[in-house]
């Protein structure tokens, strides 16, 4: 995200995408003042008279691991082993927890928490200190410089206190603008391999709070009936066989004419009576075709002139392809697909005495806050938001028109205003329900010369643009192209010789979003399937082939070839694969992060594939919390594989043919035998690793199954000809 | 009309309607919210309880279906069985986004109950049913063998 852009813009142009907005009348009043500022060392330490040190946490916890990478940046400065730094969540509060990375908006996403946080939580937990130090020195009427803190005790030579004997002076000093920080040889926290998550005991014994959790007096339940296509609108409903559900309230239409919103005492009644409500519908303006339309459309496009040219010059492209010994073509489709998050989504809206609270696990404080706003007529800054666990996201939690705040906005002041109301959706809304990673075709021609050298690379693009036309639009799309569609290609690591990338925008009102790794998604299968196709083609190893490519000796190259290399060697490259095993290799770089991947397989495409094991090599900077950097890399892979593998969301006349996980069916325990995770020591700056491993997780796994058995580049391998075990 | 159920050792009354899931019994009546809502058709196993010693999907077991069962949530499990599970997931880091994991753990109980020795298979066997989205597996299966390592002494 550019400088250029700010929060301001992103607030009003939020504000000017949300449907429908009601009048409540609340008063406009401040938020009170934050409580126990005794205690409050910066926005980003609390430590309480009793000692106990807790973190505030600005990002959301979506299971990346952020609560406890960011409590380990302050435990590492304040000398406290990483379990004595409790973690709490910020309240909405741009100017204290913005996200400098977006432009100052509060939010999470881009695999961007730990990049943007590093030195900011790093620099409170090394200010506490100096605070903590200096009233202490103050106290003992000695120098601060003579004084250390470590494991909670504050000492100078013989003498020692608990440091929470100086926490109420501390608080009171001055906050040092630039204390120094710790040396990182001297880390003791920051890269140990040993350390516990700081949410695994309210996760595993059950008593964490998610939002679909959230219990409050007197609240109702909200579920609302959508349009069956997208583009549909709302005629009319009829509820009569509703009213015979036990605990059903009442129902309503929404004034944009996006459904009705179905209210009862609780879920079951919610989504029972929603079963029992019939409502017309007008698909006008809906899309209507199906799957094989839609893929049809897509290819097509991708066969003929480019909408915008995003890189290069096609007629300088087909030159160098003229002079060409061989040309190597490839067209790719991939489906749409649903993020599928374990927990459905949900919030609930509150009453307060100024406007609202919102209990959500909340990715984007700051777009939720705005759509509150505007639909509920209140001050922005009247919406309060306590964050809660989310029952993950990739990327679903946030969308471009706050989709499922704006619902649960809509559905607590259609209620009066005047009572907690919880909207929940179902297994069948989310899947049905869009904000789908978007379908994409991608054509491709390769030229190489008699060497087998890449002469020249046109690289066509077709799908519908994530940003355009939404708040973001300004920093994410230039000359027509937005950046969502063709990251991973235009900016490809590969030192590539007259490379076109030509882009046409898909117009379908289809929703689309963000979704774990977003245009890499797709990007990285074609480009890593290319360049096995292009080293196949040259008669070249793969891993030697990529590395030619990767020459440039920049810093960024050199840290690529470095995760290729270190993959050969821990998957055994080079050294005989197991009899009826193959392996598949692929690399990507993404927010920053360098990953390579070797998948093995065995068995065949036609009797079944066994994806044996998966080793990931990833260089992500200085590796904060290396178990939690496994973890991440073990979670993308499974994600992208388990994707790649065998979901699509598919439609019959604009109607999505699949409901729940019996038909997205999500990756199981026995689908991936083995994943094995090398991290790259590095003290660069730290990157995100919540998304990085997904991209190459797929196409590894189909230069795998290429080796021996078909080359697949239609999604999902499963029902393009590959059977998995 | 209220009915008795035995839930983690007590006797609680709920007024609810024949057909209401034992899940939507468990979350919305008695704010028993470890028992977690995933998909409704028995498919992700987030909303693993045990009944009478077994687990069960909660979200696809009736009110009527356990009237004289007794019923153990995630918030009611305390056998030596239990305790070692916790410990193997705290001690694999187990959980991400944590939302499958009351689920997770209800069946690995289960599993460790009635086969204290599972074999990786077995593992994969029993465990095929609790889907996670964050794709912990590998770590569920080792943390399964932990836990049977555990209990073992």
């Amino acid at each position: 995200m550019g400088a250029q852009f700010s929060r301001r813009t992103f607030l009003k142009s939020t504000s000017a995408l949300m449907g429908a907005s009601l009048v409540l009348g609340f008063d406009g009043q401040e938020l009170r003042a934050d409580a126990n500022a005794a205690s409050a060392f910066t926005p980003f330490v609390r430590i309480d008279a009793d000692g106990r040190v807790t973190a505030i946490i600005k990002h959301f916890e979506c299971g990346q691991g952020t609560a406890t990478g960011l409590a380990t940046l302050i435990a590492e400065e304040l000398n406290l082993p990483l379990e004595s730094v409790d973690v709490e969540f910020a309240p909405a509060d741009a100017a204290q927890y913005g996200n400098s990375l977006f432009g100052g908006v509060q939010g999470t996403g881009g695999s961007t928490a730990m990049a943007n946080s590093y030195m900011q939580y790093r620099t409170a937990g090394a200010a506490a200190r100096d605070m903590l130090l200096e009233a202490a020195a103050e106290a003992w009427q000695v120098s601060a410089s003579e004084l250390m803190l470590s494991n909670g005790e504050i000492r100078s030579g013989d003498k020692s206190e608990p440091m929470h004997r100086f926490v109420v002076a501390a608080a009171a000093r001055a906050v040092p603008e630039q204390p120094v920080l710790k040396d990182p040889s001297e880390f003791a926290v920051i890269g140990n391999p040993n350390t516990n998550r700081r949410d695994n005991a309210p996760k595993i014994t059950g008593t964490a709070t998610y939002a679909m959790d959230v219990h409050l007096d007197n609240q109702i339940v909200a579920v609302v009936l959508r349009s069956p296509l997208f583009g549909g609108k709302l005629v009319t409903f009829d509820d009569s066989a509703a009213t015979e559900v036990s605990g059903y309230i009442r129902s309503a239409a929404i004034p944009t004419g996006a459904g009705v919103i179905v209210y009862g005492k609780n879920t079951w009644a919610a989504l029972t009576a929603r079963d029992a409500l019939t409502a017309e519908w007008d698909f006008s303006e809906a899309d209507t075709r199906s799957s094989a339309q839609i893929k049809n459309d897509l290819l097509t496009v991708v066969n003929s002139d480019a909408e915008f040219d995003a890189r290069g010059s096609a007629a300088e492209t087909e030159t160098a392809l003229e002079g060409a010994a061989q040309i190597i073509e490839k067209d790719f489709f991939f489906p749409y697909l649903a993020h599928a998050t374990m927990e459905p989504l949900t919030c609930t809206i509150a009453p307060t005495d100024t406007g609202v609270m919102l209990y959500d696990g909340c990715q984007m404080p700051s777009g939720a806050q705005a759509a509150l706003a505007a639909v509920l007529q209140i001050p922005p800054q009247n919406v309060e938001v306590k964050t809660v666990y989310a029952g993950g996201t990739f990327g679903r939690r946030s969308t471009q028109t706050a989709d499922y705040h704006v619902e649960a906005a809509l559905a607590f002041a259609l209620n009066g205003g005047q009572q907690p109301v919880k909207l929940v959706w179902s297994r069948e809304d989310d899947i049905k329900g869009g904000y789908y990673r978007p379908a994409f075709a991608h054509k491709v021609r390769v030229g190489l010369d008699d060497n087998g050298r890449i002469v020249g690379w046109d690289h066509r693009i077709a799908g519908k643009p994530i940003f355009k036309g939404g708040p973001w639009d300004a920093v994410m799309v230039s000359n027509g192209t937005d950046n969502s569609s063709v990251e991973g290609v235009r900016d490809t690591i590969y030192a590539l010789p007259n490379q076109y990338v030509g882009l046409t925008d898909d117009k379908s009102p289809i929703t689309v979003n963000w979704w774990r790794s977003v245009g890499h998604s797709h990007t990285a299968f074609v480009m890593e399937t290319m360049m096995d196709l292009a080293a196949s083609a040259a008669g070249q190893d793969p891993v030697d082939y990529r590395l030619t490519y990767l020459t440039g000796g920049a810093d960024d190259q050199g840290r690529m070839v470095g995760v290729l290399r270190l993959v050969a060697d821990k998957s055994g490259w080079t050294q005989p694969v197991a009899e009826g095993h193959s392996r598949g290799v692929a690399l990507h770089k993404s927010f920053g992060t360098y990953v390579a991947e070797v998948v093995e397989i065995s068995g065949n495409a036609n009797d079944g594939i066994t994806v044996e094991k998966v080793t990931c090599a990833v260089d992500c900077g200085v590796p904060v919390n290396p178990d939690v950097i496994t973890a991440q890399m073990e979670g993308g892979i499974g994600y992208g594989i388990g994707h790649v593998m065998r979901n699509e969301i598919t439609f019959s006349d604009g109607r999505v043919d699949q409901e729940n996980f019996p038909d997205y069916e999500p990756l199981r325990i026995s689908d991936i035998r083995v994943i094995e995770t090398h991290i790259v020591p590095s003290t660069a700056a730290p990157s995100g690793v919540g998304e990085p491993s997904t991209p190459p997780s797929g196409p590894a796994l189909a230069n795998a199954i290429a080796v021996k058995g078909p080359r697949v580049t239609h999604l999902p391998l499963g029902s393009n000809g590959v059977n998995f075990v | 009309m209220s009915t008795q159920l035995n839930i983690n050792g007590e006797t609680r009354s709920v007024d609810v309607p024949d057909g209401t899931p034992l899940l939507w019994i468990l979350r919305d009546e008695l704010q028993l919210t470890g028992t977690k809502f995933g998909c409704g058709v028995a498919s992700c196993g987030a909303c693993t309880v045990h009944v009478d010693g077994q687990p069960v999907r909660s979200c696809q077991t009736y009110l009527e279906d356990v009237e004289d069962s007794e019923i153990t949530t995630i918030e009611g499990v305390n056998s030596d069985t239990a305790r070692a599970v916790f410990q193997a997931w705290n001690e694999l880091n187990v959980v991400q986004c944590g939302y499958c994991q009351s689920g997770q753990v209800m069946s690995a109980i289960g599993l460790l109950s009635e086969n204290p020795k599972p074999t990786v298979e077995d593992i994969e066997t029993y465990m095929w049913g609790n889907a996670c989205r964050c794709a912990t597996y590998q770590r569920i299966r080792a943390a399964v063998q932990r836990a049977s390592a555990i209990l073992e002494g």
